[in-house]
């Protein structure tokens, strides 16, 4: 009888494990539906970056206050995930404070730095709702932040309350035992609130809040991956395998030269039937949909927390387009999970009449972007929607020929006299003589 | 009329002789009236430093940057190759052209495609004469004079380039104001993309206007660019206010060469 405490423990736990791997395992499929590229190049540039950017969080600091108080929830996350380990160690072996000998006289000090980190925590979890419920900073307002973006946003501000609610008040508790050995610097200002219950009263909250608390990392463990607060852990295989070319270089397109250098070559014959390859799916230049995209794509997507940094920098939609470089994220990831649903139910991917440039991204925000890439500098965990809307704009135009009346005047003049306006090639060096 | 003798890199190749760098002219440059007066001002100040160039005249063709920024990824790599094969013929090895865009593509998109040049903005490339002593520039009418800069997309955060064209401002002794958003969150002039060959999707603001406001807002009594379709955004920007007897718009090219009394 003694052992149900740790029997239900190891269920929890293992419960809570598998879920949240068998998740992953699907999230990683998806992306897996991306096509290829490769990143598997500058190693070492690719782990400092990671570690600067992730890890360092530098382009978070870009937004001083919002980058602090992210900060502050950032750190206590990592450390107080080694109390974390604690818990787990003491539900499988059904000690108590595991860790409390092996610490000695450094395990007060150490409990009551978490403590402090709770209580920042708090704070900037509460600065975090009041910016988007109260003060209704403009980017958690726009169009795509309705509904469940906007309701996850702030599920995750209370269950980060409930957790560190939680975690003081199980310190609190205990502080007040007939044997108490442990008395921790924040939580015993809150132990004078829970003095008049009895000793049973005591031992049974103390052991609720427990549970409470670790119940509910579980929980949240597994509701991270249905959240945008996935970046907890995606932000750091994303920041890995970022692009490190200069913004400025957008990918050329292989099969294009390929069909280019043909072209090219007075020798070619046009008439040769080309080398046929023996079930080659056909090819789409761009992207039309979703696993169209690249892997990379698909990884930003995942990763993206929808803070709408890209969003409030975009020169479009500050003045009033429909763009939105968040939605971009948010419709592909949407878009790819449909996806990975209809290929799970139906062995393969069938046909739903939808893709993600129509039904989810229109022309009209597809052709708003100047390509000006400050979203992509906006983005503290280096998501790139400008390379999805570039690959876009290739299917739009070189499939279905539906860029706008002016671009293809533009591109017809580029065709014939090599400049975007219809001047005569012949006199490009007038300049000279006028 | 140009008072001394630009050759292009063709004559040059006849007459057996090789630049030292190719002047980049690019599309704007060639055709668009405003844009040719920075063409002219960056072929005087190549004069004067003594610098032997040349261009590439009827030879050259769009990048295919805007083709690109427009999907149309065929068209840009047929762009490509041909210039890469004019470029390649004559063996050019240095570039130096006074477009951000095209400085980008030849610099970042081409070498994929059999195109490696030394590619230079004409800030870099300037800046880098004045390091090396080949030119010297006085303050002269510009001392004390507000002015604000704006990075182009292509310039600065495509290619993280922010300093050049600050530093040759500098040595004009202007007093710069820098804007809210400038350097790695310079606002766009609303051009790239190919935005600048199409009427802008429906919205509440153009936002070339919303830039120049930014720019005056500095008090600059010149807003200096480092790119011909930014300098058109920007003036247009200027006259919506209809403040263009206040405010110039000029590149830095012309800066110097206003500076210089070229």
């Amino acid at each position: 009888m003694s052992y149900l405490p740790n029997i239900l423990f190891i269920v929890a736990l293992a419960t809570a494990s598998v879920l949240f791997a068998k998740k992953v395992g699907r999230i990683r499929k998806n992306i897996g539906l991306g096509k290829d590229v490769d990143r598997s190049d500058r190693s070492r540039d690719r782990l400092q970056n990671m570690l600067r950017v992730a890890f360092g969080q530098s382009k978070m600091q870009a937004r001083p206050v919002a980058g602090a108080l992210h900060f502050i929830v950032y750190v206590s996350f990592l450390i107080i995930n080694i109390e974390v380990l604690e818990i787990v160690v003491d539900g499988i072996l059904g000690t108590h404070r595991a860790f409390a000998p092996f610490l000695g006289k450094a395990y007060a000090p150490i409990i009551s730095a978490f403590e402090v980190l709770a209580v920042l925590t708090v704070i900037a979890v509460l600065v975090f709702w009041w910016r988007r419920n109260v003060s209704k900073l403009d980017r958690f307002h726009k169009p795509e932040m309705k509904g469940w973006a906007f309701t996850d946003a702030n599920n995750i501000l209370y269950i980060e309350l409930v957790l560190m609610f939680a975690f003081l008040n199980m310190n609190a508790l205990e502080a007040n035992f007939a044997d108490a050995h442990h008395s921790f610097l924040i939580s015993q200002y809150i132990a004078p609130l829970w003095s008049g219950a009895s000793e049973w009263g005591l031992h049974f909250g103390e052991r609720l809040f427990w549970w409470l608390h670790i119940l509910g990392i579980f929980a949240f463990l597994n509701y991270l991956p249905y959240s945008k607060h996935f970046h907890i852990i995606l932000a750091f295989p994303n920041t890995y395998y970022a692009n490190l070319e200069a913004k400025g270089r957008f990918e050329n397109n292989a099969a294009v030269t390929k069909e280019v250098a043909l072209m090219m070559d007075p020798s070619a014959d046009p008439f040769a039937a080309p080398a046929p390859e023996a079930d080659a799916p056909i090819e789409r230049f761009g992207a039309k949909d979703a696993n169209d995209l690249s892997w990379a794509n698909l990884l930003n997507a995942y990763t993206c927390t929808e803070c709408g940094r890209c969003t409030s920098e975009c020169p479009a939609n500050m003045t009033g387009k429909k763009l939105s470089p968040r939605k971009i994220m948010m419709d592909t990831r949407d878009r790819i999970e449909e996806i990975g649903v209809n290929i799970a139910h139906n062995g393969t991917f069938v046909d739903d009449g939808k893709s993600l440039l129509g039904d989810f991204i229109t022309n009209e925000e597809l052709w708003a972007c100047t390509s000006c890439n400050a979203c992509v500098q906006a983005c503290p965990i280096d998501i790139d929607p400008l390379n999805i809307i570039m690959k876009l704009r290739n299917f739009a135009t070189m499939e279905e020929s539906s860029a706008p009346g002016a671009l293809n005047a533009m591109m017809t003049n580029v065709e014939n006299n090599g400049a975007p306006w219809p001047f005569n090639q012949m006199d490009r060096a007038n300049w000279i003589n006028e | 009329m140009t008072t001394f003798h630009v050759p292009t890199l063709a004559q040059m190749t006849a007459e057996g002789k090789a630049p030292e760098v190719l002047f980049w002219v690019g599309c704007a440059g060639s055709f668009d009236d405003r844009a040719k007066k920075i063409t002219k001002a960056m072929a005087k100040i190549l004069h004067h430093t003594g610098i032997s160039f040349a261009v590439l005249g009827a030879e050259e063709g769009c990048t295919g940057d805007p083709a690109k920024r427009a999907g149309n990824e065929f068209l840009f790599q047929m762009q490509a190759m041909m210039n890469i094969q004019v470029l390649n013929g004559y063996e050019v090895k240095h570039i130096v052209t006074t477009c951000p865009h095209c400085f980008n593509t030849l610099k970042n998109e081409y070498p994929e495609l059999g195109g490696n040049y030394h590619v230079e903005h004409h800030s870099q490339f300037l800046n880098r004469l004045l390091k090396e002593g080949r030119l010297k520039i006085e303050g002269g009418s510009f001392k004390g004079k507000k002015i604000t800069f704006h990075d182009p997309c292509y310039l600065g955060r495509a290619n993280d380039e922010y300093e050049a064209p600050r530093a040759l401002l500098e040595k004009l002794d202007v007093s710069l104001k820098e804007m809210r958003r400038c350097k790695q969150n310079g606002l766009c002039c609303g051009a790239g993309g190919s935005q600048m060959f199409k009427e802008a999707e429906k919205g509440t603001a153009e936002i070339n206007h919303v830039r120049a406001d930014e720019a005056m807002d500095t008090g600059a009594e010149i807003v200096v660019a480092g790119c011909p379709f930014c300098n058109t955004m920007l003036t247009d920007g200027v006259k919506n206010r209809e403040k263009e007897d206040q405010v110039q718009v000029l590149d830095l090219a012309e800066m110097i060469a206003l500076a210089e009394d070229l």
